[in-house]
């Protein structure tokens, strides 16, 4: 479904991306972890062309999307909830939806808003209240949340647990399960809580400096040594 | 004393509409690129001279039907002013989004010299007068000392254009997709790029949005002074940008007020004290707001939780 072919990406003379090949398989929960500043949000940021790649191509249900500008993306069934979050600070929980409905049409939008709402009951609460001023863990929700509204093939998310207490992380961890499940839908999933992510997933990648170093089932890695001592030791 | 207080009142008002209509341009373009589009006052000036030059078409045309002559040329006024937003920012700012923040400062003011010298030099550096369009009024009374409070026809059709295209705009930005798509845009350009706003195009928009108030606005000056010249842009530009400043750039009702509360200075200002200063009046309010609330009335803190 996604296939990202020897992709470079600099930022200015910054090389960040260096030769990075992956693919993710319709259905599946794919993901990606790595140390900080090893160029996983520049990848996820990347397959949405903003920056674009340089060399390299990014093939999505067979066709290359490696210049297709950013907006046009959403129509094609990529949805993103972003590193840090990015709510639309000063709108509504209700806007922030209606935005992520942008391209979907008005059809869909009150069946779509009962299903983010039975997902994160939460928001339903405060459909009224400004993104701006919800908690750390609703943001991420309302994040989430927004993505599922353009009714996504593939799901990106940049980071979802980053700063949550361990029952929210949870509790969005089994959302994502839920939603690949039952709706099939294919998630790739950047994680620096690589256990969760590991546990979660059905395939992972590792990233260090720009290049996949590693890859393999979640399971498989979870046993691998080296990524035991290097992402999973201390911290869980 | 209170009918010369009310007629007062009433001037203000009106010229308030005016400036709140073109400061409306400035804090809308302000919110979603934050910069001032200082062409902006030159956008007006255009809505003031395709005005006049349409007049006189359609009276040489002996079309006299006053309603429709003032849509006529309400339409050419905005087409005209709605082109040469979208050239500024296609111009003057987008090439230079990237650059430093006082590029696209200087290659807009740029552009509005040279479009001044260019209406100076086509349509003649001298005043151009049309007749009267809307004439008449109302006597709402007359005071103690015989001093009659008069409301033109005039100024009644500029309040109330002003308040139905303040309550259209109002709707647009807060109810409607391409509102909710332009306060996405001001908010977080990259996330809109995300979720499928074509930021670029929106961007156009708002400036051509700003820019069709302003021909409204040059048509009111039109109508209520029946000259024009092509240095006007420049004065009630920055009028207006005082305006928007003084409501709190970036706020839409706080374009509105500012332009209301500059209005009343001005009129109360020359009926009371001096003429010869109330551009000073205003100008002088421009220092101390920014000096004393540089958020303005109904702007918001720059820091915020995010
Ligand atoms: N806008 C930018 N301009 C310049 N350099 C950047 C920019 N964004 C990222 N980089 C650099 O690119 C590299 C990869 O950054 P990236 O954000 O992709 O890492 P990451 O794996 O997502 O890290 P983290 O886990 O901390 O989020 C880093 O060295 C970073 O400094
Ligand atoms: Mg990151």
């Amino acid at each position: 479904m996604l296939e990202v072919r020897g992709v470079h990406t600099f930022y200015g003379q910054i090389e960040a991306l260096k030769g990075v090949d992956i693919s993710v398989e319709e259905g599946e929960i794919v993901t990606l972890i790595g140390s900080n500043g090893a160029g996983k949000t520049t990848l996820l940021m990347t397959i949405c062309g903003n920056p674009r790649a340089s060399r390299g191509q990014v093939l999505f249900e067979g066709e290359d999307i490696t210049q297709v500008p950013t907006h046009h993306l959403v129509e094609r069934g990529i949805a993103q909830s972003p590193e840090g979050r990015r709510i639309f600070s000063r709108m509504t929980v209700m806007e922030n939806l209606q935005m992520g409905a942008l391209r979907t049409g008005a059809a869909h939008f009150d069946k779509d808003l009962d299903m983010v709402f039975d997902l994160f009951p939460r928001l339903k609460e405060r459909r009224d209240q400004r993104g701006g001023t919800l908690s750390g863990g609703e943001q991420q929700m309302l994040a989430i949340a927004r993505a599922l509204m353009s009714r996504p093939r593939l799901l990106l998310l940049d980071e979802p647990s980053l700063g949550l207490a361990p029952m929210v992380v949870r509790q969005i961890f089994d959302v994502i399960r839920e939603i690949n499940r039952s709706e099939g839908m294919t998630v790739f999933l950047v994680e620096q809580n690589a256990f969760h992510a590991l546990k979660l997933a059905h395939r992972a990648y590792v990233m260090v400096n720009g290049r996949i170093t590693l890859a393999g089932t979640g399971a498989e890695l979870l046993a691998n040594p080296e990524i035991r001592a290097a992402y999973l030791e201390g911290g869980h | 004393m209170l009918a010369y207080f009310l007629q007062q009142l009433i001037n203000g008002l009106t010229l308030g509409s005016i400036y709140g209509l073109i400061a409306i341009g400035y804090t809308m373009v302000y919110g979603i690129i934050g910069m001032i589009n200082f062409a902006h006052g030159e956008i007006f000036m255009i809505g003031a001279f395709v005005s006049v030059i349409a007049f006189l078409v359609l009276g040489a045309l002996d079309i006299t039907f006053i309603p429709l002559a003032l849509l006529v040329v309400l339409l050419a006024a905005m087409v005209f002013t709605a082109a040469w937003g979208w050239t500024v920012e296609r111009l003057a700012y987008r090439p230079l989004r990237g650059s430093f923040r006082l590029a696209p400062l200087i290659s807009a003011i740029g552009m509005s010299i040279a479009l001044q010298n260019f209406v100076q030099i086509s349509q003649g550096a001298r005043v151009k007068p049309i007749q009267p369009v809307i004439q008449g009024g109302v006597v709402l009374f007359t005071g103690d000392e015989g001093f009659t409070v008069v409301m033109s026809y005039l100024q009644i059709f500029i309040i109330i254009l002003t308040v139905v295209l303040m309550a259209v705009f109002t709707w647009i930005i807060t109810r409607t997709s391409l509102g909710r798509q332009q306060r996405a845009c001001e908010q977080d350009r990259m996330m809109a790029g995300l979720v499928g706003v074509n930021v670029d195009r929106t961007i156009s928009l708002t400036f051509v949005m700003g820019a069709v108030l302003a021909a409204v606005a040059g048509l009111m000056v039109t109508l209520q002074y029946g000259v024009v010249d092509f240095y006007i842009g420049f004065l009630a530009g920055m009028k207006a940008f005082t305006a928007a400043v003084l409501g709190g750039i970036g706020s839409l009702p706080g374009a509105m007020l500012g332009g209301i509360l500059i209005g009343l200075i001005e009129a109360f200002w020359s009926a009371y004290f001096t003429i010869e200063y109330k551009d000073v009046a205003v100008f002088g309010v421009l220092v101390l707001v920014l000096i004393f609330r540089p958020t303005g009335l109904l702007g918001r803190p720059e820091v915020e939780k995010v």
